[in-house]
């Protein structure tokens, strides 16, 4: 436990999700999906913080949780969350040329998949539900159809846009 | 027993509500036709609708936001019902056009119609064209008709109407009889009979059990049960109280994945909403009855879709299959018993005890009843949602209802069932589907996702990916399973690299079969399918890879040769310049050459070629 991990949770945060989902161990789920809206990632002080105080959770027990779902990250995401499929439908109709065209404008090699400056995260998931409409990319909760390397460049260079102005 | 509510009335009050909305625009709001635009579309039509005020034989216009209509692909969809009317590929500068022309002067626009691939005319009624007249819609059936938010719409068009009837003669055991009649099987994959689910349930009445409804639709390529979630919430949510009555459950939970935000939403309203008017929640129409309903988001694991996985997942926990028995009907949540039915299946329920088992089970074959959704997408022209009866066969499906392959390419295989099923091929495009003859094929019908694949798609790839998947998604409980995918794919990939050798495709399959037997649950027992059909429908493909080096489908990148074309290299030095690894050699003027120890195979040169002199082999 680091000083500068502790910095970044704040109990009362935490308090206030554990209450509000019941303070019950079946929530946990729902607590570590609260926890990753407010820091956008899980911080290891707050898994050790509700697995202490909530009953019958361990600090292992909830590590574990969030460890198993792909949902949850233990790294910072980015400002923008990039999840870019590749289910069957959209890999058949090239998701993979998208895929690499994000990670060379965003410089994302070699495993890493949130950006320097914190802006962009790039991950890839296995359905989106929108097939009829693949290749798609959501960019935080806003989905992307029918994209194509060049389109999506586009996509990105209007987000960068917005944010430098 | 005695209802507090007159659900004949109810729906006659809701009939009259729908009538006094006027003139009535549909736009798609499915998740698909909202990332095409659909709610700047219906911005703007309740803008333009707002300032006039005749209107073509009503005072207003009202605009409906729907389910998904299915025909994802033709999206933004507008329906004008009065007109019969369907408009595809609406963007918002059509918009004005539409209401000008057809809602107020009545002169429909042509060039906003479907236009029907084989004979290249306009298409004008929903009914005409050919992707919905052929199809046959259960669970659907409301998708796209009705506002997809709104208790009022779903009570007009008979939502709640088979629970009233249910409550009112009061036997739970004659619903139980209804449902096995019926036929209906379970949708989300095994095919495992409903009724009989049911029936196990029921046995274990007294203390606590639950209804758990799997909304956990992980399969790449399948999108039915979002659709159902997003476009009639009340079909799940009714389905789901009759099948509490049934059992002597109270209590229920939906289980939705993370992935599907806006089901997640619709369906929080639905239940708040059917709670408010008592279709829901304590003494349900003023019956003893009652049934209180939660939502249960995913976190993003495949292996939650499996029951047992899933119970343990909405306690909180890890979402690691546990050993059956005991069964979820003796012993599932919280150690209670627990009845666990797909979105699909329960969506089914309404339309049968309102139209009869004998209806139902009147559709399909001898030992599949009723119809089906399937998700239709890949190399095919009209991808989207369907739904016909069980035993249509594949040609039906994809020729008659998807119009062929997209950019006259030549048919390859289907994948079905997602990565538990199998890959059929042309041979079987006239096998009906139905649970017995797709099993026997080596491939199931799963969830019903159906990706066409075209003569540009490697077989050998298309195993690799789906095994990268469910190595990835294996929770890793059991050894077979965990050890097992990875081990295959690890073989897939050295294949792929064209460093196969043949007697890698006897320990493919052998392993393949270990870990089909071996495994703990259905992910692992299905998980190597993909490779067991690709290996016994296109094992040429396999050895191709493996003793010519070479990938028919042109798709495996270790396999493919880059080279110039001495001939036609004017010596522009384009191609050296763009190479991002320098593997490009040669002096001005002269015809170049490509190291191919350097050469990744990344096509920049092929693509940047003035000369068109740049070939792959």
């Amino acid at each position: 436990m680091t000083t500068e991990s502790q910095n970044k949770v704040d109990i009362a945060v935490l308090d206030k999700i554990i209450a509000d989902c019941g303070g019950d161990k079946s929530h946990l789920i729902a607590m570590l999906q609260k926890v990753q809206e407010v820091y956008r990632y899980v911080p290891e002080d707050a898994m050790i913080y509700i697995g202490t105080k909530v009953e019958d959770l361990s600090p292992a027990t909830v590590f574990g949780v969030a460890t198993f779902y792909a949902q949850f990250s233990l790294d910072p995401k980015g400002k923008y969350e990039i999840r870019c499929c590749d289910g069957t439908a959209c890999h058949v109709r090239g998701s993979m040329p998208v895929i690499n065209a994000i990670k060379a404008k965003l410089d994302l090699k070699d495993g890493k998949f949130t950006t320097d400056d914190g802006l962009f995260s790039l991950e890839t998931v296995s359905c989106l539900g929108a097939c009829g409409l693949a290749p798609v990319v959501m960019v935080n909760d806003k989905v992307y159809p029918q994209m194509t390397s060049d389109a999506i460049k586009v996509v990105l260079d209007t987000i960068l846009q917005e944010e430098n102005k | 027993m005695e209802l507090s509510i007159d659900i004949q009335k109810e729906q006659e009050i809701a009939q009259e509500e729908i009538k006094n909305q006027g003139f009535r625009v549909l736009v798609c709001g499915g998740t698909g036709c909202v990332a095409n635009g659909s709610e700047k579309v219906m911005a703007k039509f309740r803008e333009l609708g707002a300032n006039v005020s005749t209107l073509s034989a009503h005072d207003k216009m009202t605009v409906v936001p729907t389910g998904c209509h299915g025909f994802c692909e033709q999206g933004v969809l507008v329906v004008l019902p009065e007109q019969h009317t369907t408009y595809v590929k609406v963007k918002l500068e059509d918009v004005e056009e539409i209401f000008n022309s057809h809602i107020v002067g009545g002169k429909p626009v042509e060039r906003l119609l479907y236009v029907d691939p084989k004979t290249q005319q306009h298409v004008m009624k929903n009914d005409d064209i050919n992707f919905y007249a052929k199809q046959t819609r259960t669970a659907l059936e409301n998708c796209g008709h009705i506002n997809a938010e709104s208790l009022d719409e779903a009570i007009a068009v008979h939502g709640y109407e088979a629970l009233s009837n249910i409550l009112k003669e009061n036997n739970p055991d004659a619903v139980i009889q209804e449902v096995l009649d019926s036929g209906l099987r379970g949708r989300g994959g095994a095919g495992f009979p409903t009724g009989l689910k049911w029936k196990f349930t029921a046995a274990n009445k007294g203390g606590k059990s639950y209804v758990v409804c799997n909304g956990d639709e992980g399969d790449p390529g399948a999108f039915m049960d979002r659709s159902v979630m997003e476009g009639d919430p009340h079909k799940l949510l009714e389905g789901m109280a009759i099948a509490a009555f049934a059992i002597g459950a109270d209590e229920g939970y939906i289980y939705v994945r993370a992935e599907y935000p806006l089901a997640i939403k619709r369906l929080r309203k639905a239940i708040a909403d059917a709670e408010e008017r008592h279709y829901l929640g304590k003494n349900i129409m003023g019956t003893e009855f009652s049934f209180t309903l939660h939502i249960k988001e995913g976190a993003g694991a495949f292996v939650c879709g499996e029951e047992s996985a899933l119970i343990a997942s909405i306690e909180g926990e890890r979402g690691m299959p546990r050993p059956k028995p005991p069964f979820p009907a003796n012993k599932g949540l919280f150690g209670r018993p627990t009845l666990i039915n797909n979105v699909e299946t329960l969506a089914n329920i309404p339309v049968i005890m309102r139209k009869g088992a004998k209806w139902f089970s009147s559709m399909g074959t001898e030992t599949s009843k009723g119809t089906k959704t399937f998700a239709l997408t890949g190399e095919v022209n009209n991808t989207g949602l369907i739904e016909v009866p069980m035993g249509t066969t594949l040609r039906e499906i994809i020729f008659d209802i998807g119009g062929g392959i997209r950019g006259g390419k030549k048919f390859k295989a289907v994948q079905i069932g997602g990565p538990s099923g199998g890959c059929l091929t042309e041979e079987h495009l006239d096998l009906p589907m139905d649970y017995e003859s797709l099993t026997k094929a080596g491939a199931m019908v799963g969830s019903g996702g159906l990706v066409v694949m075209a003569e540009d798609t490697c077989m050998v790839e298309v195993a690799r990916f789906f095994m990268n998947f469910t190595k990835n998604e294996s929770c890793g409980k059991c050894v077979p399973c965990r050890e097992g995918t990875k081990n295959l794919l690890k073989i897939l990939e050295k294949i792929v690299k064209g460093k196969g050798e043949m007697e890698d495709l006897e320990i493919l399959e052998d392993l393949a079969n270990t870990v089909k037997d071996g495994s703990l649950c259905g992910l692992g027992k299905t998980a190597p399918n993909p490779v067991l059909s690709t290996l016994k429908y296109f094992k040429d493909e396999y050895i191709a890879h493996i003793v010519d080096k070479k990938c028919p489908a042109g798709v495996c990148t270790a396999l493919k040769t880059i080279k110039i074309q001495e001939d036609k290299c004017k010596g522009c030095t384009k191609c050296a310049r763009t190479c991002p690894v320098g593997a490009i050699e040669g002096t001005v003027k002269q015809p170049h050459h490509i190291n191919q120890d350097k050469c990744i195979k990344c096509e920049a040169c092929l693509n940047n070629c003035p000369f068109k002199a740049i070939v792959q082999e």
